[in-house]
């Protein structure tokens, strides 16, 4: 195949991408909701209900054909726009007082937008990607159902999802931790787990064995988060910059 | 009479052919395996977390430490995702820099693999071969970057800097007779380009040494030909990418289908396997390194007709040089900023591919429009590899687990994070 698809056929015929949209669309209409994106990849968010229905014509449709399922992961997204260090005003505090932990942000999060699934599908024979995400209803208890029906390289990506955000497959064969310790508590890749954990191991001579006990170390913030509003990448404003040929490039 | 009964083991994590620190609980009856259950997260850092701590050109390092023996490719991944999200185009000569040590890496990684997966199955002399041109290309990493292995040689919007005019010399000590080191340094007279040139000149015919020692060896044979079949269809059910893909049958290479960088300008073939075993998977790999061979050559005669910039010049990303900062109060800023804050990305969310020596090496990245990452995730190839080990290896013999795993290129850095 050409180098750069997106180039030649940009002038008349639609894009790629814009073909693989217009698929979706009528392969499964209604279902799944198109979410913005400005790096020219496609993403498209579906009701945790409808999942493997969708996941099934995702992975048989003669147009779409998805039938790699490269990458499951959750995400958390608690802390989503939070930042640490007010820049719009001056501080006259100091670094150590300026920065707010846990992250200051004006609207709260509405229920059942904090955990998501995000699935990253390849279609060999046709070419091109597409990202679908989930959101869990319960925020306490999140779940969703198992694709390992579908594509059998999900066993172990949901294993890991569920081991590091607590996000529970339904019908998957077998749910276990994968990447902590045996025993371990708390899901740590969650935004309100701390990074430095909330235990730690040492040797006790007297027991004359490994204890755990809490951490005993304080999380330090040394670069703060901050978000900064950039015109240049304003997507509202003409002058954005718009890669019509690295975007084709990209899932070409 | 003898009551019968399977066996569950204990394999690693401190076997040497574990390759790492891979423990397997295997159920055997008798010789023959009936479920292998690996345990991995022995080698669990939490990458990803560390990542959201920190801003965005600090977490470079950490991508070396992922597959740490293919360094830079996990680089090249981290970057892309930043360069999408930013909208950045690196300069040509950064493309082509790029490009050449991704493929400096994947020789590196597949003559580990190479040495590592024959001492595994019983072919001590081909790891001593291996290492020997491991140690040139590891100079090339040196020379280019400092250090010899965990380089944070590229940025988003190039390289760190021009490839070096000179070699590094050896110099004469009580170890190293001066003929020696003259012997060593005789391939060292011009600059790093030259070298490289010189190494690909020799390496074919290194890579034949190889071959003459496994690829008719009747004992490799015996332990690679039909072990852990996996057929196509199987193959993309269970998410294989790289050379186990292409062993299968697949001709699916994202340098190709998918180019980034400069690769759509390179010239060469992808090798793909017939019966999808371990022995056309050495066969693919080994093709592979001649193949990356070929690239190398056309990075080197193309970056040596070509000098120029091999950062993109955006204060907003790119540090400013020591001398602008002498003189000028904006570069002091620009400076300040960036080492105590670094960049924001904007908001949004992308997936970066490359084709790794082990496979497709993702990174996902979720910006909320700060300094760090949102949410860091890499797709690791091993990761779907291994997880396929049990399938790969029922009714396989106990040996053959130790084929399997070599097969697979498993390298717990990437598939622990």
């Amino acid at each position: 195949m050409s180098a750069d698809p997106g180039t030649t056929a940009a002038v008349a015929t639609p894009t790629r991408l814009e073909a693989l949209a217009n698929a979706i669309t009528s392969a499964l209409p209604g279902k799944l909701v198109s979410a913005a994106n400005t790096a020219g990849e496609l993403t498209y968010e579906v009701a945790a209900d409808e999942l493997l229905a969708a996941a099934a014509v995702l992975r048989d449709a003669p147009d779409l054909k998805f039938e790699m399922c490269m990458d499951v992961c959750g995400v958390d997204y608690l802390a989503h726009g939070r930042d640490e260090w007010n820049t719009h005003s001056a501080t006259s505090s100091g670094f150590s007082r300026g920065v707010t932990r846990g992250g200051q942000r004006a609207g709260e999060l509405p229920p059942g937008r904090r955990f998501a699934v995000v699935y990253h599908l390849l279609s060999i024979s046709l070419n091109q990607r597409l990202r679908l995400r989930v959101f869990c209803a319960d925020d306490e208890q999140p779940m969703v159902d198992s694709v390992t029906g579908i594509w059998a390289a999900a066993n172990w990506f949901e294993r890991e999802a569920f081991d590091l955000f607590g996000i529970l497959f339904k019908g998957h064969p077998d749910l276990r931790r994968l990447l902590t310790d045996y025993g371990f508590i708390g899901h740590p890749f969650r935004k309100d787990f701390p990074l430095s954990g909330n235990v730690e191991v040492r040797y006790d001579p007297e027991k004359g064995r490994v204890v755990y006990q809490p951490v005993s170390i304080d999380p330090r913030i040394l670069v703060p988060k901050v978000i900064r509003h950039d015109n240049r990448y304003d997507p509202q404003l003409t002058n954005a910059p718009v890669h019509t040929a690295s975007i084709a490039k990209s899932d070409g | 009479m003898a009551e019968i009964r399977n066996y569950t083991m204990n394999f690693g994590p401190q076997h040497p052919a574990a390759h790492g620190v891979l423990r397997l609980v295997l159920e055997l009856d008798g010789e023959v395996i009936q479920k292998a259950d690996p345990h991995v997260g022995l080698l669990h850092r939490a990458t990803e977390k560390l990542a959201e701590s920190k801003p965005f050109n600090q977490s470079i390092g950490y991508m070396d430490r992922l597959d740490y023996v293919s360094m830079m490719c996990n680089e090249h991944a981290y970057v892309m995702a930043i360069e999408k999200l930013l909208h950045l185009e690196p300069p040509l000569r950064a493309q082509y820099i790029r490009v050449m040590f991704d493929e400096i890496t994947r020789i590196l990684n597949h003559l580990m693999w190479l040495g590592a997966h024959a001492i595994d199955i019983g072919a001590m002399t081909v790891f001593l071969y291996c290492f020997r041109e491991r140690e040139d290309l590891m100079d090339c990493y040196e020379a280019v970057s400092g250090t010899r292995m965990h380089a944070t040689y590229y940025r988003p919007g190039g390289v760190y800097r021009d490839l070096p005019e000179t070699m590094p010399q050896y110099q004469p000590s009580q170890w190293r007779s001066k003929k020696d080191v003259d012997r060593l340094n005789s391939r060292r007279s011009g600059g790093l380009l030259d070298f490289i040139a010189d190494f690909t000149k020799r390496f074919p015919a290194c890579v034949d040494q190889y071959e003459t020692l496994l690829t008719d060896n009747r004992i490799w044979k015996q332990r690679t030909v039909n072990i852990g079949v996996v057929s196509p269809e199987r193959a993309m059910q269970l998410g294989f990418s790289g050379p186990m893909l292409r062993g299968s049958g697949v001709e699916w290479d994202l340098r190709r289908k998918q180019p980034y960088d400069v690769y759509d300008k390179m010239d060469f073939d992808i090798p793909v396997g017939v019966n999808g075993d371990c022995y056309d998977r050495y066969l693919v790999r080994v093709e592979e390194l001649r193949q990356s061979n070929r690239i190398i050559e056309q990075c080197v005669a193309w970056l040596k007709a070509n000098p120029g910039s091999v950062m993109i010049d955006d204060r907003k990303v790119r540090p400013p040089r020591r001398e602008e900062m002498k003189g000028d109060m904006e570069s002091l800023i620009h400076h300040f900023k960036l080492m105590t804050e670094g960049y924001c990305v904007p908001a949004g969310e992308v997936y970066a591919a490359v084709e790794a020596p082990k496979g497709e090496l993702g990174v996902y990245l979720v910006s909320d429009g700060a300094n760090k990452p949102y949410r860091l995730k890499v797709r690791p190839p091993g990761f779907a590899h291994l997880a396929s080990l049990d399938e790969m290896v029922r009714g396989h013999m106990l040996a053959d687990v130790v084929a399997v795993i070599g097969t697979q290129d498993i390298v717990f850095g990437e598939i622990d994070r």
